[in-house]
Formats: structure tokens, C-alpha cells, sequence
């Protein structure tokens, strides 16, 4: 069996930032790998635990960059790893579809008999890519899984999809199927030393638009980000200032008016 | 071309409040387009969800009469089919946890360009969307080039529509064999139930990421202990076992209430804001002066948690 997650690198914007353009300037950019992906190599590093001659392949569709999270990835116990880009790729700026349609190739290059991406990617946040993937080559899906079992023939997968207000939907779904993976479905290992060598050596394969039979078309968008800008604040908050010592009597002073405690 | 068609979302008997503020969305948009709304209600009791649909703005109620409950293969097909049929320039769909779960096949089977979880839609000889990007902490503007085109909608930011009215309701013939389903529920679990119920709570001290290490827990205890609160949190505490799911405030944990809600290392992500802005006075406690949370708090101390908490116990030992 053979189980492909996808793993993005996201970026995260450092307390106080600047705009450049369309984007938060480079050099306010932290990257990781994105925590719900996180949940996904580990269900997948589980899967590959519990059962014999199951494995986990990753795939990124990210710039050179995203390597040091790739290769944290395959710390955790992916066995190897693919990345998806090109020039072309990087100036297309790849919507759901674009992606949808490079993961396909991936897929039909790898045939998984389970696909395990995120819920959301924590950057950009359209928690789309899983199910319309799974739209597109014809697999099973569930989204937002947070209870994840398997049949021991790996036929069918009993998950749970949770749903608002603390109530979940038991479904089963069969294999081959995607599955979407959200937050708390599992705990995600720390990579040990030993991990960190032996990823080293693992194979990071590199395909473009060339490699995966796709041509520019594959990755054209027609959604365009014309603008971004820090929203203009709803906030009427009073601060408190001065000191900790200073800020804590304001605010027990309010808690107290508020009559919440006593004193 | 020019009309839109909005998916209603419902749960086990009950229409989602996203519905409703669905069609107030759906309604701007067509107005900008031109074109008329149509609102889809697909499986449990269509008729009645019809009836509470059909409200000022709504041209056509189109009831697909199926199953009891969700199933994404049914809302996919039938969504896709009745596209089809309406050939509208918009699909609107709630981003709820179901519309995360059909939504995304959907646009990809009908070739739809996808926006996702827009907070304000308007039309200018193109779709204009906003989203947030970073955890809420920037707003963007992205623009559609092609027609038609998909868009999940955020709930709570457009307000319900309210009016009845006479929209006309008919019903839309769509074939579904569940049996052949590839993902087929099984039932649904209520989970988070416990010692305490934290939407009964007048004071919540709610915890965050910010605390770093489960050991630091003890700081925030303390507090509670002191003051006579009620310990609740965000979603990572809970993700990491360190507190029990029925303190989870949130979208997917639970609904609060409080007179005073003190949101310790909390960023306030969409999905918390959803559980506890409902509460009466909200404080923050956050070193992030950016970090959203400050825009649904009426008092904000911008500072570290692990300085301001210490000197609140003494306020109160
Ligand atoms: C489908 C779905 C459902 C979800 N449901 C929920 C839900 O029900 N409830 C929920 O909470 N989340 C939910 N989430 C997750 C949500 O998107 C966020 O990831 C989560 O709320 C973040 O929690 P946080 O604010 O504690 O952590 P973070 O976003 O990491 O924020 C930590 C904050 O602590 C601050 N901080 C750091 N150090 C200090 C310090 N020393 N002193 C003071 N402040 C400090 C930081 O500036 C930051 O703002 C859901 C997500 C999805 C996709
Ligand atoms: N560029 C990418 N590289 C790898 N995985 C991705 C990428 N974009 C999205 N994904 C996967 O799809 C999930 C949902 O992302 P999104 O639909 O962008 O919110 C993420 O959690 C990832 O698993």
C-alpha cells in the first residue's frame, strides 16, 4: 500500500509586518510546515507503523525553500518525497484547480491507494485542495476527519468528520479515498535526532510541468490577488498600559465593576 | 446567465443559520449582476426548509427531495445537476464544515474557479472577493476573470434575511442510489459532554497557545482558583490533551456566552471568535498588538501573559 501527503510550507507573519504589494514583505515571513499537514504525515507515518509494506510518499508543490520542511517531513518518518515546481508554476501562482491538476499527475504517477492532505493550508486558508483532488481522480473522500481507523484489510476507512458544536459524523469510506485531515486527530511526533540523519539521505524528487506531461495551461488562473491590506479595526477596546503590576490593577478593576469577582 | 444559485446548509432537521445570511450574500450579488436568486435545499425535509426559504429576495426555492441527511456524493451530483439546469454566473455555498466537504468537487467537476471563504463579494464586470490571509491578521482583494465561477461564503458576515415572502418552490428531480455511495454515514456522536459546562459559566478565563508548555498551565489554574472562574480554552490546548474537549470554545467546541470572557494567548482565529463573541465584556491578553482578537475585545492589555498574569493573582491572593 502506498499512502501520498501532502505537505505545504506556509508562512507566517512576524507581530508587526509591512505590506509589500500584494504580499507581507519577504523578510517578515517565517516558514513551517503547516500544522494540519503536520496531522497528516503522522496519520500516515501511523498507518505506516501498524501495517506491513506501507509507504508514505509526500508531495509539495513549493518552491526550493520548502525543502527544509520537506526534509522535516521525511524526519517524521515519510520515506520519501516529491516537489512540484518550475518558473512557470512560481509566475502562475496556482489556484485550487492549478493545483488540483498537478497533484493529479502526482497521483497518477505514484497511484496511492490513500491520499492525506490538510483541512487548510494556515496561510491562505481555502481548505479546498483534498476534495477537489479527490474530485478529480476519482477517489473516495471525507473532510475534516478527526478519528481516523481502518479496516484490516485496508478496505474501507472508518472516520470521523467533525462537524460544528461538538457533534461528529461517523462515515465509512472506501479506499482508494482522500481524506482531509484537521487538528487533534492524532499526536504528532517530535523528530527525533536519529530521523533528522536518516532524512538526509532520503530522495526528494523534482518534477516541472514538463516532467508531469502538463503544459502552461495545467496551471493558469483566473483568480488574481489585486489587493491585500491590515484590516481597518472594529476595535473600540480600551488598553491598558504601564507596567504588568499597572495592567493587572486595571484589569481586576474591571473585573471587579463587572461583579465576576469578589473583593 | 446572471443568476445566482446559493445551497442552503442544514443539520439534522434544523436550517444553519449560514442559510439564511446566504441568501442575504446571494441577493447583493444578483442585484449587482442583474440576474435573479435561486436558493437550493437538498435532502431532509425539503419542504419545510422551502417554506422557511422563501423570504424576501428569494426568486426560486429548488427542493431536492433524497435522504435524511447529508451525503457529500448527493450534494455534489444534485448541486452540479441543478447548475445545470439554472446555468447560473454564481454558485454560493456556505463554508461550513459540509460545504468544505462537496463544495471544492463541485467547482472542480463543473470547472468552476473557487474562492473560498469570502467575507465580502461584489461584482464590477468580474467578481471581486475578500478574504483574509495569516490568520486573519491582513484582508485581501482577489478578482475572478472568468464567468461562472464558485465562492464559499463565511458565516457571520452577512446578516440573515428575515422577511418571508412567496418565492416560488419547486422541485428538482435528482436520482441517488446511497447504496452506491463510496462514503456512507454511519451516524453522529456528540462528544465534549463532562464535569462542567462551560456555556453556563459567568466568568471564563480562556487559554491559549500562548502558554507554550503544558506545565504553564498551572499559572493560568492559579488564576481561575483566585478569582472563582471557569477554565475554558482555543483548540490547541485540546489538540494536545493537555484540557478536555468540553472546554474548547470555538466553531467545532462549544458556544459561550459569559458576562466576562479574559482570552489569555489567544490570536482569535475565526473559528474561536465564532464560539465567544457572544460574551459580554471580552479581555485580551496578548503580545501581538495585530493579533485579532483585539477587534472583538472591549479591553485589550498588550503584553506578556506570563508578566500580567503573576501580578493578576496577587490583585486577587
Ligand atoms: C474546521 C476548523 C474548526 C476549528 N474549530 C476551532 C474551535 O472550535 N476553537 C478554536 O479555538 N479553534 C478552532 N480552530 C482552529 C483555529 O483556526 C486556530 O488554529 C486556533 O483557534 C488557534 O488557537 P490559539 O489562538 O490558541 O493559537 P495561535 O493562533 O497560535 O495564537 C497564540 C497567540 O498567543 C500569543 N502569545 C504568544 N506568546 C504569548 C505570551 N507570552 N503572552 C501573551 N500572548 C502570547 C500570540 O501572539 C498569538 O496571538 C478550527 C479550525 C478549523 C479549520
Ligand atoms: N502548495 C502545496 N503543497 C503541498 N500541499 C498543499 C499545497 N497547497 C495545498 N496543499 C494541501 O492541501 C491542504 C489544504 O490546502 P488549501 O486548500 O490551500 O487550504 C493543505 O493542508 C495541504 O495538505
Amino acid at each position: 500500500m502506498k499512502i501520498l501527503v501532502t505537505v505545504k510550507e506556509v508562512a507566517e507573519a512576524a507581530d508587526d509586518f509591512e505590506i509589500e504589494g500584494t504580499d507581507i514583505g519577504e523578510r517578515f515571513l517565517d516558514y513551517d510546515l503547516n500544522e494540519w499537514d503536520d496531522y497528516a504525515v503522522e496519520a500516515g507515518v501511523q498507518l505506516s507503523e501498524a501495517y506491513d509494506d506501507v509507504e508514505v510518499v509526500s508531495a509539495t508543490i513549493g518552491p526550493e525553500r520548502s525543502e527544509e520542511t520537506i526534509r522535516m517531513a521525511l524526519a517524521k518518518g515519510v520515506d520519501r518525497a516529491v516537489r512540484v515546481w518550475d518558473d512557470e508554476i512560481e509566475s502562475a501562482e496556482p489556484d485550487v484547480a492549478a493545483k488540483t491538476r498537478l497533484f493529479a499527475a502526482v497521483v497518477a504517477e505514484e497511484e496511492p491507494d490513500l491520499v492525506l492532505t490538510g483541512v487548510q493550508a494556515a496561510d491562505d486558508g481555502f481548505g479546498a485542495t483534498g476534495v477537489s483532488l479527490a474530485d478529480e481522480i476519482g477517489f473516495d473522500w471525507a473532510a475534516v476527519v478527526n478519528s481516523l481507523d481502518t479496516d484490516d484489510d485496508l478496505s474501507t476507512a472508518h472516520v470521523h468528520r467533525e462537524l460544528e458544536g461538538g457533534v461528529e459524523e461517523l462515515t465509512d469510506v472506501d479506499l482508494p479515498a482522500v481524506l482531509t485531515i484537521q487538528t487533534g486527530v492524532n499526536e504528532p511526533r517530535y523528530a527525533s535526532l536519529r530521523g533528522i540523519r536518516q532524512a538526509q539521505s532520503k530522495e526528494i524528487a523534482e518534477y516541472g510541468l514538463d516532467d508531469l506531461g502538463l503544459d502552461a495551461d495545467a496551471v493558469a488562473s483566473p483568480i488574481a490577488r489585486t489587493e491585500m491590506y491590515e484590516p481597518e479595526t472594529e476595535s473600540d477596546a480600551t488598553y491598558f498600559d504601564g507596567s504588568a503590576d499597572e495592567q493587572a490593577a486595571q484589569l481586576a478593576d474591571v473585573l471587579r465593576t463587572e461583579g465576576v469577582v469578589s473583593e | 446567465m446572471s443568476d445566482v444559485l446559493a445551497v442552503a446548509d442544514h443539520r439534522r432537521g434544523k436550517l444553519r443559520d449560514v442559510s439564511r445570511e446566504l441568501v442575504t450574500a446571494g441577493r447583493a450579488l444578483a442585484d449587482d449582476l442583474g440576474g435573479k436568486l435561486h436558493v437550493a435545499v437538498i435532502a431532509g425535509d425539503v419542504e419545510a426548509f422551502a417554506d422557511r426559504l422563501s423570504l424576501a429576495g428569494v426568486d426560486t426555492v429548488h427542493t431536492v427531495d433524497a435522504t435524511a441527511e447529508f451525503n457529500h456524493d448527493l450534494f455534489a451530483g444534485a448541486t452540479a445537476a441543478l447548475f445545470e439546469a439554472v446555468s447560473p454566473t454564481a454558485l454560493l455555498v456556505p463554508n461550513s464544515v459540509n460545504g468544505l466537504d462537496y463544495a471544492p468537487a463541485v467547482a472542480n467537476r463543473l470547472d468552476l474557479p473557487l474562492v473560498a471563504d469570502a467575507v465580502d463579494l461584489s461584482y464590477d464586470g468580474g467578481l471581486v472577493a475578500t478574504r483574509e490571509m495569516y490568520g486573519s491578521k491582513v484582508e485581501t482583494t482577489v478578482e475572478v476573470s472568468e464567468e461562472p465561477f464558485a465562492v464559499t461564503v463565511r458565516g457571520g458576515e452577512w446578516p440573515a434575511a428575515e422577511e418571508p415572502a412567496e418565492a416560488s418552490i419547486e422541485p428538482f428531480d435528482y436520482e441517488f442510489d446511497e447504496s452506491a455511495s463510496g462514503a456512507r454515514v454511519q451516524g453522529y456522536e456528540e462528544v465534549g459532554a463532562g464535569d462542567v459546562d462551560i456555556a453556563d459559566a459567568e466568568f471564563l478565563v480562556s487559554v491559549g497557545r500562548g502558554i507554550e508548555e503544558e506545565e504553564n498551565l498551572e499559572l493560568i489554574e492559579e488564576l481561575v482558583e483566585v478569582t472563582g472562574a471557569t477554565l475554558s480554552s482555543s483548540r490547541p490546548i485540546v489538540d494536545n490533551g493537555w484540557l478536555p474537549k468540553n472546554r474548547q470554545v470555538g466553531q467545532s467546541g462549544k458556544q459561550v456566552t459569559p458576562d466576562v470572557y479574559l482570552a489569555i494567548g489567544i490570536s482569535g482565529a475565526v473559528q474561536h471568535v465564532a464560539g465567544m463573541k457572544g460574551a459580554e465584556t471580552i479581555i485580551a491578553v496578548n503580545t501581538d498588538p495585530n493579533a485579532p482578537v483585539f477587534d472583538v475585545a472591549d479591553y485589550g492589555i498588550v503584553g506578556d501573559l506570563f508578566d500580567v498574569v503573576p501580578a493578576l493573582v496577587e490583585e486577587f491572593a
